[in-house]
């Protein structure tokens, strides 16, 4: 490690640290933060970092790690449902931003493969930014949310058949080809036919989908059977770097690719564990990508062409409001959600950085062209969360004023009202009693095997370890009412209930409890709805034998029912006086207890149930005295 | 459907504590290995008033006659049999238009009473007559499209001796041949 990286990694990390913190304290979310961030440790105010570009290629990954919590977010059935708005409104989207750029560029006397060059890269928006201001919100799930999603999965894939386009327009225009330009961002597969790059690259995506499906289950099972935390940290990680290695060799967008993987996997077992583990990687290489475009920034060259570039940016973002302002209408997305759409995609994105670069590569952009849009690109993306703050402050309060019916979330959501902790042997009753009753529970369970035979039974739950604040984020106890703990260890539950007290207060919690002194420590911690794990059965026992005895079965049942109070009502009373089994002063009152509440006990059984006939043979009204 | 052989009786008997009963549990005995005759003992089956609807009605639609045989508490059935009929005497089922599974049967209630025979009596201490307080059991009877036969009643049982017990099981035994035949 040279002290070279130690020296960078302080100085991202210190711009974060700060900068986020205060941005968000502001109201302007953290995509701004980073951004700003990166703008003053840049070349163009502190210059304290090195080669941007290295960074930025690093945090790319940030991008395609976020596209797998996506996918992983989405159900293939959802995302079935939405393939509508994704080549509809996707392809709309890029076709009318592209045709009116181009225009634009002919009219200032472009050439038209120059001119459409142009079009096509200033199409594209970022998927980075767009994804985390929305999600930060909350509006991923609107109407309008799901339109911007829409149209950036339709840019991420429509960015490879561009790609393919420009070496054919940089020959229409004539013009020679940059060094490198051979190899700069093609395939492997070059070499190939085009039928056999074609077919590999779909094998590819198919091969992804069948090894998400079929066989990672027992790679995560068999990682999982290790119990290393870190371990399956690393399998979650193994899998978006594998899948976006596979892409980028057949030539596909990672992003997508890894996007795709996480999709299938949305279906599985491990799909919490996998999203609490590549989360914080996520958002940590998300921020360092904002802060690299922030850092790449060149504000040298906004310096000395301020006019032009302010022209730039600003016709950007309007003419690219405008068309997704345009489309919004076309698609009937009502007012409110059209401004939402409109607001969160007028920008350039990371895409046009990669489209302007090979551009320039086939000598399609002179650098005079090129340069300019590169600032602009970056400027409109660093301004979207200011547009964003302008569409949630001043635009949508409109909205919500002339009545507008509040936006339905397009999308069924996976959260649950229930989230059950525990699928042994106590806990799978409770789920599928829910179940039965039509209520949704996100179950969760921390051993692989039992995850894995319970669902060969068709009873769905998730592998993961709940005593942990991440996985139980993602499994949507933000947005849950009611948590059960019915895992079968004591201290482990304890160390469960006490996390959701501390993160999830407003979730009520249900607990098992495996034993009198850990019923006790859950009195201790206010949780007064537990059940003793084997008091309900164990009464029920009792009541067979009741009837064995020669009780009728009425009478049995409240022979128990009656027992049952009593042995409630002094547990709570012990819990008060409990330090430990040792503590001489608490078993001199526990037994004192117990023999009270055998006698009272004993009294009440005694008591007469339905007693009192004889009195009946001559009642009358109470005689006057 | 399939229809029910003449003369089959079904005893739906509802008693909380049978073991301090007397005069109800000698009943039961002396009909139950009476041939045609179903004894349904309410409180056995369904302890915790967990009653299955289902069962219950494939078991009306097999018999002809129904008895409800309990003890008169607080001028009422015990809270058991009152379940029984919240819940199986489903519309549909026992009543609407759609609801003619019971029509032509037959009900009859045959109770034990602590009360004398004179209190049941506008001048007696419980003011009105038995007919006046079954009038419930009458009216679902007849709203079910079933017949209310005259009730089988006991009065006064807590002062009967052993032999008076004796009898009266006889006398009910002899009510229920009758209605087998
Ligand atoms: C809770 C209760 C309520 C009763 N209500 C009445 C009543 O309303 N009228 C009456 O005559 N007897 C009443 N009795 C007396 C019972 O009817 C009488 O004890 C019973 O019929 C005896 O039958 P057994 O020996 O089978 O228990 C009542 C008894 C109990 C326990």
């Amino acid at each position: 490690m040279t002290p070279d990286f130690l020296f960078q990694a302080v100085v991202y990390l210190l711009a974060a640290v700060i900068a986020v913190p205060i941005a968000k304290r502001l109201g302007l979310g953290s995509v701004l933060g980073y951004l700003l961030a990166g703008v003053v440790i840049g070349p163009s105010l502190l210059n304290l970092v090195g080669r941007v570009e290295d960074v930025q290629h690093f945090a790319e990954f940030g991008v395609v790690m976020m596209l797998f919590v996506v996918g992983l977010e989405l159900r293939p059935s959802l995302l079935w449902r939405l393939r509508g708005p994704i080549l509809g409104t996707g392809s709309f989207q890029v076709i009318a931003t592209a045709g009116a750029v181009t225009g634009i560029a002919i009219l200032l006397g472009q050439s038209w493969p120059v001119a459409v060059t142009i079009g096509l890269i200033l199409a594209m928006s970022s998927t980075a930014i767009v994804i985390q201001s929305l999600a930060e919100r909350g509006v991923l799930n609107t109407r309008g949310g799901q339109a911007c999603f829409s149209v950036l999965l339709f840019q991420d894939i429509a960015v490879i058949p561009i790609l393919s386009v420009l070496p054919w327009l940089a020959h229409a225009h004539g013009a020679v080809p940059g060094e490198g330009a051979a190899h700069g961002h093609e395939s492997a597969l070059a070499h190939l036919p085009n039928w056999a790059q074609t077919l590999i690259t779909l094998g590819a995506v198919v091969a992804v989908v069948i090894v998400a499906h079929y066989i990672l289950r027992y790679v995560f099972r068999f990682v999982a059977e290790a119990k290393l935390r870190e371990l399956f940290t690393a399998v979650a990680l193994l899998v978006v770097a594998g899948v976006a290695y596979l892409m980028h060799l057949v030539g596909l967008s990672a992003a997508l690719g890894t996007f795709i993987a996480g999709v299938v996997l949305a279906e599985s077992e491990y799909r919490h564990q996998l999203e609490a583990d590549v989360e914080p990687f996520k958002g940590l290489l998300l921020g360092l990508f904002f802060i690299a475009v922030g850092a790449g920034l060149n504000l040298g060259l906004v310096a000395a062409n301020p006019g032009l570039i302010t022209m730039l940016t600003l016709g950007l973002i309007a003419l690219k409001f405008g068309v997704l302002l345009g489309i919004g209408g076309l698609f009937r997305m009502g007012g409110g959600a059209s401004f939402l759409f409109a607001s969160a995609l007028a920008q350039g994105g990371e895409f046009c950085f990669v489209l302007l670069g090979m551009a320039d590569q086939q000598g399609l952009l002179k650098s005079d062209i090129a340069g300019p849009l590169g600032a602009a690109i970056a400027l409109s993306m660093a301004l979207t969360p200011l547009l964003l703050i302008v569409n949630d402050r001043l635009i949508q309060p409109r909205f919500a004023k002339m009545g507008a019916p509040r936006e339905h979330d397009a999308v069924e959501s996976h959260d649950h009202p229930v989230i059950l902790a525990g699928f042994g042997r106590f806990g799978h009753i409770i789920g599928r009693l829910l179940q039965a009753n039509g209520f949704g529970v996100t179950i969760l369970d921390n051993d692989p095997d039992q995850v894995e035979t319970l669902g060969r039974f068709g009873l769905k739950s998730f592998y993961g370890d709940a005593s942990r604040a991440d996985l139980l984020e993602a499994a949507g106890a933000a947005r849950a009412k009611i948590f059960i703990c019915a895992v079968d260890d004591e201290a482990r539950g304890l160390e469960i209930v006490d996390l959701v007290r501390h993160e999830f207060p407003h979730l009520r919690i249900l607990a098992r409890a495996v034993s009198r002194s850990h019923a006790y420590a859950l009195i201790s911690r206010g949780v007064m709805e537990f059940r003793r794990d084997t008091l309900g059965s164990a009464l029920d026992l009792g009541t067979d034998v009741l009837k064995a005895l020669g009780y009728r079965a009425h009478r049995a049942l409240r022979a128990t029912q009656v027992f049952r109070c009593y042995e409630e009502e002094s547990v709570r009373e012990l819990a008060k006086h409990f330090t430990n089994y040792e503590d001489a002063s608490y078993i001199s009152i526990a037994r004192q207890q117990l023999q009270n509440f055998e006698a009272l006990l004993r009294e009440d059984l005694k008591r007469q149930h339905l007693g009192g006939e004889d009195a009946w043979d001559s009642a009358g009204p109470p005689k006057e005295r | 459907m399939s229809s029910p052989a003449p003369g089959r009786v079904l005893i739906l008997f509802a008693h909380p504590a049978l073991h301090r009963s007397r005069i109800n549990l000698a009943m039961m005995d002396a009909v139950q290995d009476l041939e045609g005759v179903t004894v349904r003992d309410l409180y056995e089956v369904y302890p915790d008033f967990h009653v299955e609807v289902s069962t219950e009605q494939e078991l009306l639609v097999e018999h002809d006659v129904i008895i409800w045989q309990h003890p008169f508490y607080w001028y009422s059935a015990p809270a058991l049999l009152k379940e029984w009929m919240d819940v199986v005497l489903e519309y549909g089922f026992a009543y609407g238009d759609e609801g003619r599974a019971l029509h032509g049967k037959r009900v009859m209630s045959a109770l034990t009473t602590g009360g004398p025979e004179d209190a049941y009596d506008r001048a007696g201490y419980n003011r009105f007559s038995m007919r006046e307080l079954l009038a419930p059991f009458d009216q679902t009877a007849h709203l079910c499209g079933m017949k209310y036969l005259d009730p089988f009643i006991l009065h006064g049982v807590n002062q009967f001796s052993p032999e008076q017990v004796t009898a009266a099981a006889a006398s009910y035994r002899k009510r229920i041949q009758e209605l087998l035949a």
